[in-house]
């Protein structure tokens, strides 16, 4: 049966911001999907606040609306695009629930909209847990296996205290309903523990619901991935087995596809229950993924949950066969079967078969933790990763081996060398689930841990602890051997050791080992991920390496460009960085050239195998990319290399690449560390006349107090080489910069910590451009909503920038030009200045692209990323403006006055972390960069778009009601505009007694509230953390000072998080919220696809 | 947990095909040497059921899934008495089995029975070589078994072909014997085990059948003095050219128009009966993942296979036979091959795959159910 007919148009739903728990696979999905419909020949309308995704580029579907995933604003797009159907199961929870809310209140009715995809019942069936119980009975009855662990529900503290002795005591497992990524979840050990964490867990559900569960911990784990047709028939796409026992978040749990450990009989049942339980939640046309839980003594199975829509698991699973399930899941929804629609891969079989691997598939997570010192690392049910990882290999060893490499960060690799410690210690710290983990694991094998001993403390299956063994036995060989011979170099390669852990085991160096290897003849071939085991021949050039036989690398005659992505996602480079590779490579591809991909992140469409000619799935390192660059110079011609759009990591193999003799094109290695090294960066801004912060560099204290007495407090410190603003602070005294000196634990005379002048008050300013040599493209200027000092990544920008004048543009031009001539640029180039009085400051400037490209890309309507690629392989500004990719003329920074103003926000991820204590972790903004994700906010007049980007992160700004002030000293001048605009609107103001005096001495009222530490009064007034907790206050100004007073303020913004009431930390941003709720209390907020802003920006350049 | 067995492991072992091309690995299971067709089989799970299925006899199996053994041997997933590959082609396989119904290891029950197998070798390459040119005859080679490459190539070259082999009186029971019914006995079912699986007469016990299970070699008046509501032909090795015996046994059981069910081998039978020809299929249908549209409901169901020769019958029409009109019921998305034949004028059909589904998927479990209705309809 062929496609319905009746639908002729469709709204996506997209999944908003990268946040924890929902990150850049619903971009793969999304725009998977949107492809398919809109390849049907259906209108597709999309709705995503996320800029830096693919599916919201103009190409992917006919109306892409920017705007904030809210019920209100999905429903102004309905009414102005009237589409005839809805699909919600591609966008994540954020899709799910805002699916629902328009079901519920009768907005898909009123404009007879239909949800396709999954039914409401269906997904009330498959997330509510009362129900879900229900559907896991019936399953038992009908197949006589699955049960659900004993649990009881709870709306209320009374409930939760009777819960916990009706399931037998401690620990429980309490899981709030209806929250995204398990938020809220975790395990109570005893009644304080579960007070804490079901009472948040309360508060987090939009239900009040919480569910209180027997614990099993230390079962086994399963995933299965499953589809289902409108005929009913059932597939299962995908087994995945965690590494990690029960109890901690599948998410952040290594995990290996297929299943390893189940016999057939075992599997079978777990597919017959996963079978059943589709049929019986009713997912009609997609896909869904259930968990399992098996217990190991006896194989009982429990069936955990299942979510009826595309999921972090089904990208997972559909990069690990092959089998691309949103692409499936689009076309299931408009009416077709799984007989219906052919495999991509083999071209010539049908996709109602089941994958099949001839591969070990290993996902492992990427955290970072490091950049939430307060935050309690442990792992839990709740998922606290930022990215992830996978690989691919012939064994479990190599593709394990592989993701640890593919991590990218000191210390995710196994090291074999130095003392690794007491067993005992090492035993017991295995016990607890932390990142790394596994690394005290391996130490605690070599310090004598017996397979049992290892079982016992962390309950990981005896088969995967015995290919530990075996990891280590091999690195034992290799530290014994006399001799490196060809045999067990072979055999280390196979079991997926890097050339840097043989080095390292046997005191070589690193190129010493590949040159030997290379001499020995022993390099990797690349096989094709198929779904069927080579039965059938493959047609997609889908590559993963292998130490083997046999390659499949087929040769070619079109000229290769080889690009590097950028890694698993994690906070600083996301999302942007594929971004920009995938314009990249669709730019490359359609000017002639053959593309090659090579990224080891399955969250992203980099890694879609539709993406580019051909993907290597691999660990970006450089034994890795080397291997590669051979394979495909073997293959046919290679015209280069492409390191500067990934981010830091291909940046970073590119001197090391160049050296090994591989064209790297685009900016050269030496342009790269002209821009880097601070030095060189100097000589630069020195030969243009450009202006810098005064700076010094220092290895002791009295070295940085030296410095910082002569350019003046405050100062920024940081150590040197570090990424995202790591360990940056802002240092306002002598004493903050002693202790500072005495924590950092890294300076040493090659690694001192660089001091510079802080510049207060300043405006920071955001440049991407394009530079071919001769002439300068400006991309786009931002202006920065928070002030200098705050990591560009976390802070709010605007776009066009809306302060800043003529002869402003004209001075970022020039400044900008001359360094990107200095530097030696080709290609994109990111450069960041401080305007302070009148001076421009040049704070640094990066030789690639920017988080911001997309962004810039986006507000103004030209593809910037494909430009550079371009102008990598050699095309000029001028050739590119000839064939219409950049404007006829005109850039970024002469933008008409009635363009259209964009504004960035930030997204933070505090509610996703809590102290050892339990308590939120502290939202103050800084100069490390912290946001997981960004939202766009875009309408023809900064208040509404800036409105637009609160309500896309953060949720509505409030119109009216009760606003609590409370500011630091410096900022009580300039908050005193703003107050009154807030009382203008209606607003109530709060205060504590400090900020209400000086609001009174200008003619402000405001009532004065007891601060927490105050405590309640004497005639139980409350204090302010109470009325927030009660929900009296709906929006919060909360602005830091150095370290004083803090504690105050981190009650306040935490109780903020946990209310989701609006909190801004800095009185720019209460400047642009005003505008905000000014724009919003006047007239209606309308809605504009970015086809009609193009349509709008391109006459007005003409 | 035992320790490594690593060192034991890297006996040499070398796998010879029969157009010369050769692969060189370590000895798994038992050191010697062994001789059959090289076919690969995609199942990511069931070694064991695949290993114990008699339709695997006197071939060398290749499995596509790399980790092989992680769950050791149990003593319940047999499907006959004994492994009947001829030898084991792996990756990489288990050094410590891990399950709660594990009795020992794999590598230790190839041993105990004999089996050679090879591991390390790029199995990959392997069955895209097998893909490309067809199944073929091979030899694996380990420990002293090893000799110089053209004299290894000439045994295997001197072996038997699996086109024309007659196999299935080998593999199948020399006693009847029956499994009792589970619950309350509703029919008999006479079963002429050609090579039969022990899931089968299992599938059958859970819907009430007494299943007796009678020899190859078994007579019309064998089948018909058990008194059956219906009768059954397994599965079996070998090529269905050769089996002019189950034919006109089948022919016998057709004439009565006793309710008929045929799986794999008795398929081919059933077209052969019907007077389909077979033929050798270029490499097969080796896994549990196979997608079959039954055409009678349009529905897909994801099955197991294991055949290396299929029924010519053709997909767009009914055909008249000696029993009146048949046609194709079944057929694999994949390759269009032939993969169920009913009569439609009397109650009898067959499946080329595993509805019985060790290993595999229980999604073809309801043609139990068919030929329980047959039986049914036949009382009526």
């Amino acid at each position: 049966m062929p496609k319905r007919t009746d639908i002729q148009s469709v709204l996506v739903i997209g999944s908003g911001p990268i946040v924890i728990g929902q990150a850049a696979e619903f971009d793969y999905s999304g725009t998977q999907a949107c492809r398919v419909l809109k390849a049907e020949g259906l209108r597709v309308i999309l709705v995503n606040s996320n800029p830096a995704t693919i599916m919201t580029d103009p190409e992917v579907a006919d109306a892409t609306y920017v705007e904030p995933i809210t019920p209100e604003f999905v429903e102004k797009i309905i009414a102005k695009e009237r589409p005839d159907a809805l699909l919600p199961t591609l966008g994540g929870q954020t899709a799910l629930n805002t699916a629902i809310s328009l079901h519920e209140n009768g907005v898909l009715t009123k404009y007879g909209v239909e949800l396709i995809g999954a039914k409401p019942e269906a997904i009330h069936k498959g997330e509510d847990r009362d129900l879900f119980k229900d559907v896991v009975e019936e399953v038992r009855r009908k197949t006589g296996h699955g049960e659900s662990a004993r649990s009881v529900i709870c709306h209320t503290m009374d409930d939760v205290l009777k819960g916990v002795e009706t399931l037998g005591g401690y620990p429980v497992v309490v899981r709030p309903s209806f929250t995204m990524g398990g938020a809220g979840s975790g395990f109570a050990h005893d009644e304080e523990e579960l007070r804490r964490i079901a009472g948040q867990g309360l508060t987090l559900s939009p239900t009040t619901e919480v569910l209180l569960e027997e614990s099993i911990l230390g079962w086994k784990e399963y995933e299965l991935e499953l589809m289902r047709d409108k005929n009913d028939n059932v597939v299962v796409v995908c087994s995945i087995e965690n590494f990690d026992p029960m109890g901690v978040h599948t998410g952040d749990s290594i995990t290996v596809a297929p299943a390893m450990t189940l016999t057939d009989r075992e599997y079978q049942i777990l597919r017959d229950i996963g079978i059943a339980v589709i049929r019986e939640v009713g997912v009609d046309t997609g896909g869904c993924n259930i968990q399992f839980a098996v217990d190991p003594a006896d194989g009982r199975v429990i069936v955990i949950e299942m979510n009826p829509r595309v999921s972090r698991s089904s990208a997972l699973a559909s990069k690990a066969t092959g089998f691309p399930i949103a692409k499936i899941a689009a076309k299931l929804a408009v009416g077709y079967t799984l007989d219906e629609i052919p495999n991509d891969i083999t071209q010539e079989t049908p996709a109602s078969f089941e994958p099949t691997l001839d591969y070990v598939v290993v996902k492992a997570p990427r955290f970072a933790f490091e950049k939430f010192p307060q935050a309690d690392s442990t792992l839990t049910t709740t998922m606290k990763s930022v990215g992830e990882a996978m690989a691919i290999g012939r064994n479990f060893p190599e593709a394990f081996q592989k993701a640890l490499r593919s991590l990218e960060k000191k210390g995710s690799q196994f090291t074999f060398v130095g003392e690794p410690g007491d067993k005992e210690a090492l035993l017991r710290e295995a016990v607890r689930p932390t990142d790394g983990r596994i690394n005290t694991v391996m130490q605690a094998m070599r310090a004598g841990a017996t397979p049992e001993e290892v079982f016992e403390y962390t309950k990981i299956d005896p088969w995967f602890v015995d290919q530990l063994f075996l990891i280590k036995e091999i690195a034992d060989e290799l530290a014994e051997a006399a001799e490196l011979t060809g045999e067990l170099l072979a055999e280390a390669k196979r079991h997926g050791f890097s050339d840097q852990q043989i080095a390292e085991i046997r005191g070589l160096r690193e190129d010493v080992v590949r040159e030997v290897r290379h001499a020995l003849g022993i390099r990797p071939v690349y096989k094709t991920v198929d779904t069927c085991a080579a039965e059938f021949a493959a047609r997609t050039p889908y590559f993963y390496s292998a130490y083997d036989e046999e390659s499949e690398v087929a040769p070619r005659e079109k000229p290769a460009v080889i690009i590097l992505g950028s890694g698993p996602n994690r906070i600083g480079q996301g999302i942007e960085f594929d971004y920009s590779c995938v314009h990249a490579s669709f730019a490359l591809s359609d000017a002639g050239y053959e593309t090659v991909m090579v990224n080891c992140n399955p969250e992203t469409v980099s890694t879609d195998y539709d993406t580019s000619d051909r993907l290597y799935f691999e660990p970006l390192t450089l034994e890795d990319v080397l291997e590669i660059v051979h394979a495909e110079q073997e293959a046919g011609p290679v015209a280069g290399v492409i390191v500067q759009l990934g981010g830091q990591t291909p940046l970073g193999l590119s001197q090391a690449l160049k050296d090994n003799g591989v064209p790297v094109v685009g900016t050269s290695p030496e342009a790269i560390h002209a821009a880097e090294d601070r030095g060189a960066f100097g000589r630069v801004l020195a030969e243009a006349g450009l202006p810098a912060p005064k700076h010094g560099t220092a290895t002791t204290f009295g070295e940085a107090k030296a410095i910082a007495d002569e350019i003046g407090y405050p100062v920024l410190v940081r150590p040197s080489y570090v990424l995202g603003g790591r360990g940056m602070e802002i240092v306002y005294d002598e004493t903050r910069l002693a202790a500072y000196i005495a924590e950092s634990t890294e300076i040493s005379p090659s690694r001192p910590v660089l001091v510079d002048r802080f510049l207060d008050d300043a405006i920071e300013i955001d440049v991407d451009a394009l530079y071919d040599g001769e002439e300068l493209y400006l991309g786009g200027v931002m202006e920065h909503i928070e002030e200098a000092g705050i990591h560009s990544g976390d802070s709010a920008c605007a776009l066009p920038p809306i302060t800043l004048g003529g002869f402003d543009i004209k001075r970022l031009r020039a400044s900008t030009e001359a360094i990107a001539k200095g530097v030696g640029v080709r290609g994109l180039i990111n450069i960041q200045f401080a305007m302070a009085g009148d001076i421009l400051y040049v704070l640094e400037a990066n030789p690639r692209a920017s988080r911001t490209v997309p962004f810039t890309s986006k507000a103004t309507a030209v593809p910037l990323a494909k430009a550079a690629a371009r102008i990598s392989l050699g095309a000029t500004v001028a050739e590119l403006r000839a064939e219409g990719l950049l404007p006829k003329q005109g850039d970024g920074g002469e933008l008409p006055l009635d363009a259209p103003i964009s504004v960035k926000e930030a997204v933070m991820p505090w509610s996703r972390f809590r102290d050892i204590q339990g308590r939120g972790v502290d939202t103050v903004l800084g100069p490390e960069m912290r946001s997981t994700g960004e939202v766009m906010g875009i309408d023809s007049v900064f208040g509404t778009a800036y409105a637009k980007s609160q309500a896309g992160a953060y949720g509505p700004l409030p119109t009216k009601g009760r606003a609590f002030i409370s500011v630091a000293n410096r900022d009580k001048r300039s908050m005193i505009f703003p107050a009154r605009e807030l009382v203008a609107h209606g607003f109530e103001l709060m205060a504590t007694s400090g900020t209400a005096e000086v609001l009174k001495r200008n003619g402000i009222n405001a009532t004065v509230v007891r601060k927490q530490s105050e405590g309640t009064g004497p005639n139980g007034e409350r204090t302010i953390v109470q009325l927030i907790h009660d929900g009296e206050v709906d929006l919060i100004v909360n602005t830091p000072y150095g370290t004083g007073g803090r504690l105050d303020g981190y009650d306040i913004r935490t109780a903020a998080v946990a209310r989701s009431v609006p909190c801004l930390t800095t009185v720019q941003a209460l400047a642009a919220a005003v505008q905000g709720i000014d724009a919003l209390n006047h007239g209606d907020v309308g809605v504009r696809s970015l086809q009609e802003h193009a349509r709008h920006l391109t006459a007005a350049r003409d | 947990m035992t320790t490594s067995t690593r060192g034991a492991a890297k006996t040499p072992a070398v796998l010879v095909l029969e157009d010369g091309r050769i692969f060189r690995g370590r000895a798994y299971g038992a050191v010697g040497e062994t001789f059959g067709e090289a076919v690969f089989s995609t199942g990511m799970t069931g070694y064991q059921e695949t290993l114990t299925d008699p339709s695997y006899d006197r071939q060398i199996v290749v499995a596509t899934a790399p980790q092989i053994g992680n769950t050791g041997w149990n003593d319940e997933d047999d499907e006959s008495g004994r492994i009947w590959v001829s030898g084991y082609v792996v990756r990489d396989p288990a050094r410590v089995p891990s399950n709660w119904r594990a009795k020992r290891s794999l590598d230790d029950e190839l041993e105990r029975q004999g089996v050679v197998g090879i591991s390390g070798i790029d199995t990959r390459a392997l069955t895209r070589h097998l893909r490309e040119r067809g199944s073929m005859r091979a030899g694996v080679f380990s420990g002293e078994a090893i000799a110089a490459e053209p004299e290894l190539l000439a045994r295997v070259q001197a072996q038997p072909h699996m086109k024309g082999a007659s196999l299935y009186e080998e593999v199948a029971t020399k006693e009847a014997y029956v499994v009792p019914a589970v619950g309350e006995k509703r029919f008999t079912v006479a079963a002429v085990d050609l090579g039969i699986k022990g899931m089968t007469p299992h599938r059958m016990a859970e819907r009430g059948i007494e299943v007796h299970v009678l020899p190859a070699t078994a007579t019309a008046e064998d089948i018909y003095a058990v008194g059956p509501d219906g009768v059954f032909f397994s599965n079996g090795p070998g090529d269905p050219a050769t089996a002019d015996g189950p034919v006109a046994l089948m022919t016998a059981v057709l004439e009565r128009r006793t309710p008929l069910f045929g799986i794999c081998f008795g398929n081919q039978i059933l077209g052969r009966a019907l007077g389909f020809g077979t033929y050798k299929l270029k490499y097969g249908h080796r896994g549990i993942n196979q997608p079959v549209q039954d055409r009678t409901t349009g529905k897909v169901e994801v099955t197991a296979h294991n055949h290396g020769f299929a029924v010519d019958a053709p997909l767009d029409r009914v055909s008249d036979t000696e029993f009146g009109r048949a046609e194709v019921s079944h057929v694999c998305l994949n390759d269009d091959v032939v993969e169920g034949l009913q009569l439609l004028d009397q109650p009898a059909f067959s499946v080329q795959y595993h509805p019985e589904a060790a290993a595999g998927p229980h999604d073809a479990a309801y043609l139990f159910d068919r030929f329980v209705s047959l039986m049914e309809g036949q009382r009526a």
